[in-house]
């Protein structure tokens, strides 16, 4: 008789169960209208201070970027896919020419290749610096929310320059860039991307060595390797547990393996980890632009001539990236038409949020902020 | 109905304007006039320098505004002035609204922006009062199944919690609103209603939370209190007294921070804790419980508990000043005024003229009373800057960590704070009859 299961334990629908009432037990909507949630909800159930059940639920900026995408040919599709990332907008479009090129079998000129590196080292810059600005202000940092944002104005300005664009740049086209960079840019860039290292040195002092914050995000949400493998984490959040896997070194793409950088890996796993990581990307990055304008060459053509609605054949691409989140992929099935048959994109938001009732399940309410946004999750890209 | 505009002319204007002035004239003399008679003979006149004030004095100082300061210095040795301006509610606002524009500058320029800019035109001065009007004019919220005379109650109960607690702080010699014997007791007990006030709020506004804030307030409220008091026997012990003022006048040589800088720094984080501010502030920590139990309150009401709040930063600094910075006391930054001389020598045209007159009622204010105040001013706002200076460095701390640093930390530091003021006390130093 023991096997029984009360009827009112038992599933009515598929997700809906009638709940044991626990008094101990209290429920909190955090999101979506929270200063502490993103464009979306987590549904807590708190025991004192501890959360004993953590259930994300997501979809609250869904756009049907997919679908759209197979109503629109290979040129129309470049402003709307870089949607779910503004901040991110040109690595979101890497991918998508990375593989449009591949279909149409188009070879980029060597000066768009160096073009696109930098604007994609600068976009990140720009992402992470956002990201940051967050972290900084859920845990309670306000000057943490407002250097970031400033200094994040250097890589916007230089973006700017560049692509004539402060946010949404729609400057990577198959074939090359949209526009060659203005005369003197890289002395500007050079300049600026000098003192925004400099800025950057200084975050350690006012955050990163700050005792009260290592005293909250050490040793809380700690992913061990194998679950971050296991989970199916990417980018930071994985390298923070010890994986050294970065899309840039793995499988390089464009002219990265021909500069000098190297990837960020920490073991520890934990919040500390995961917020660092990104950081120390950053310096990176400014090393990649500092290297590729150095083997830039001076003159020569951005973009390949193509014809009006290009059509692909009867194939499958799939190209990846490294973003600023972690790997970012884009599957395009084409059926020799103008606009792709399929276009599915594998966001790394999604994936770090899976890891998350697994991190936060446990932890206290007050590491809700920090274990919840070092997963490096960006609710509008995992909602496409 | 019609809302066309009428032409313009200057003629109608000049006419409107001199109605106006007609009108008010002679609702002046008509009413006015026989008003402040009937008033003034059914006041009770004081009696000043031995002579009896009667209305006909009254209007004859109003002719003669010297001789009406023995009016005026004798208002200001009523009660009425000592709570509603000087020492008491307006003065304490005037520093809270001077504290709100400075920590918003400071702050923005730590922060490498600009912070109010545009309001009152001259950096942002009117900045406040543009949110006062803002807050007055919204309309006030309050949820469904709320409590509503205890919600109600929670701002109100607030402001005049911190109004009782600024009343206590002996500001200059002689200038207090409540100058009780048991001045450092009454505070320990002011301070305590702040986490019932809390704890009513979340509980009133029936909302998860406002609930978990109210209950974070009131962990940390009771857990920092303990140190607090601790910190402050030891001055107790030194002085023998609990007056504030009597504390304060032990301290002429010396402020007692020489001595206890223990106590100090164990007193100010207490503060912080207990104000609620960065790095402490998990009763409004944003980003985990939206504005803890302030989450609720709406419009006017939450003006109320912010003016309370910054109101109790301004007692707390004072208080700081009063017990370890020595008050009132300070070198005199005020030029003494001369005592007034007949001059006897040289030919005499004007008999009167080369005199110095002593002008009834004249200095207003005592002129310790002044410098007094200056001091304290100053050595407040050093205090109040530091209070400020921890929201743009620190993040927030957690809760458990937070109840660790008062339990473990802050009252084994009290204690060690209480043992050097016993070996001072005993060793015969300082303290009743020690040689200091």
């Amino acid at each position: 008789m023991s096997n029984q299961v009360h009827p009112k334990d038992k599933e009515i629908l598929p997700g809906l169960q009638i709940e044991k009432v626990d008094d101990r037990i209290m429920t909190l909507n955090v999101g979506p209208q929270h200063p502490g949630s993103g464009h979306m909800r987590i549904i807590l159930k708190i025991d004192g201070d501890y959360i004993v059940h953590t259930d994300p639920d997501p979809g609250y900026v869904h756009r049907g970027e997919e679908k759209m995408a197979e109503y629109r040919n290979y040129i129309t599709n470049i402003p709307h896919l870089e949607r779910p990332v503004i901040h991110d907008s040109c690595n979101i479009l890497y991918p998508y020419c990375l593989g449009v090129e591949e279909l149409l079998g188009l070879e980029v000129p060597e000066r768009a290749k160096y073009l696109r590196v930098i604007a994609a080292e600068l976009n990140r810059c720009v992402y992470i610096e956002y990201w940051l600005a967050i972290y900084g202000i859920f845990l309670g940092h306000s000057t943490m929310f407002m250097w970031p944002m400033g200094d994040r104005e250097l890589c916007i300005d230089l973006l700017d320059k560049m692509t004539g664009a402060r946010v949404t740049h729609a400057y990577f086209v198959p074939g090359g860039v949209r526009n060659d960079i203005p005369p003197n840019f890289e002395d500007v860039c050079l300049r600026q991307i000098n003192y925004f290292e400099k800025r950057l040195k200084e975050y350690a002092d006012i955050f990163y060595d700050n005792p009260i914050l290592i005293s909250r995000t050490k040793d809380t949400g700690i992913l061990s390797r194998e679950d971050a493998i296991k989970l199916g984490t990417t980018g930071s959040v994985l390298r923070a547990s010890g994986v050294d896997f970065d899309i840039r070194k793995k499988e390089p793409y464009d002219v990265y393996e021909e500069l000098d950088f190297q990837t960020n890996v920490l073991k520890e796993g934990d919040s500390y980890a995961r917020s660092k990581i990104p950081w120390l990307d950053m310096f990176e990055s400014c090393r990649i632009i500092r290297d590729a304008l150095k083997k830039m060459p001076k003159s020569g053509s951005v973009r390949v001539k193509l014809k009006p609605k290009p059509k692909g054949g009867d194939t499958e691409v799939y190209r990846r990236v490294e973003s600023g989140r972690g790997s970012l992929g884009m599957h395009i099935v084409s059926r020799g038409l103008p606009q792709p048959y399929r276009l599915k994109i594998s966001v790394p938001s999604f994936r770090n949020l899976i890891a998350m009732p697994h991190l936060l399940t446990g932890e206290k309410l007050g590491n809700m902020p920090a274990v919840y946004w070092s997963l490096n999750y960006w609710p509008v890209e995992a909602d496409r | 109905m019609s809302v066309i505009a009428p032409k313009f002319r200057l003629g109608y204007l000049v006419k409107g304007i001199t109605d106006n002035i007609f009108w008010i004239i002679v609702l002046l003399t008509l009413i006015g006039i026989p008003v402040v008679q009937i008033v003034l003979i059914y006041i009770d006149f004081p009696v000043i320098d031995g002579e009896i004030w009667n209305p006909f004095r009254v209007f004859d100082a109003m002719t003669h505004p010297e001789r009406a300061l023995p009016l005026v210095k004798n208002f200001m040795q009523t009660d009425l002035f000592k709570v509603v301006a000087f020492p008491g509610f307006g003065f304490a606002a005037l520093i809270a609204a001077t504290v709100i524009f400075v920590e918003r500058k400071m702050l923005a320029k730590l922060q490498l922006r600009i912070g109010p800019f545009y309001c009152g035109k001259v950096e942002g001065i009117l900045q406040l009062m543009a949110d006062g009007l803002k807050l007055i004019s919204k309309e006030i919220i309050i949820p469904a199944k709320a409590d509503k005379p205890l919600f109600w109650a929670v701002p109100v109960l607030f402001a005049a919690t911190a109004g009782a607690f600024v009343a206590l702080i002996p500001v200059a010699p002689g200038w207090v609103v409540a100058d009780i014997d048991l001045g450092l007791l009454a505070v320990f007990a002011v301070i305590g209603f702040f986490p019932i006030i809390t704890v009513l709020a979340g509980w009133a506004s029936n909302s998860k939370f406002p609930f978990i804030g109210g209950i974070r307030a009131l962990y940390q409220m009771v857990s920092f209190e303990i140190p607090l008091i601790l910190s402050l026997l030891g001055i107790v012990m030194l002085t023998g007294t609990l007056n504030l003022s009597e504390i304060v006048e032990s301290q002429v040589n010396f402020p007692w921070i020489i001595f206890m800088p223990i106590g100090a720094i164990v007193f100010f984080i207490c503060i912080l804790a207990e104000l609620e501010r960065i790095p402490f502030d998990l009763p409004e920590a944003e980003s985990e419980i939206v504005a803890g139990w302030l989450t609720e309150l709406s419009g006017m009401m939450y003006g109320l508990v912010q003016l309370g709040s910054y109101l109790k930063l301004y007692a707390f600094a004072a208080l700081f000043v009063v017990l370890f910075l020595g008050g009132w006391n300070g070198p005199w930054v005020y030029p003494i005024e001369p005592i007034a001389e007949v001059i006897t020598d040289g030919i005499v045209i004007m008999p009167d003229a080369l005199v110095i007159k002593d002008i009834p009622g004249l200095p207003l204010l005592p002129q310790e009373m002044i410098n007094g105040t200056i001091w304290f001013i100053l050595k407040t706002a050093a205090v109040i800057f530091f209070i400020l200076l921890p929201r743009g460095v620190f993040p927030r701390v957690r809760i458990d960590l937070l109840l660790k640093i008062g339990w473990y930390k802050l009252i084994v530091l009290a204690f060690v704070n209480i043992f050097i003021a016993l070996a001072l006390v005993y060793s015969g130093i300082i303290g009743p009859g020690g040689i200091l």
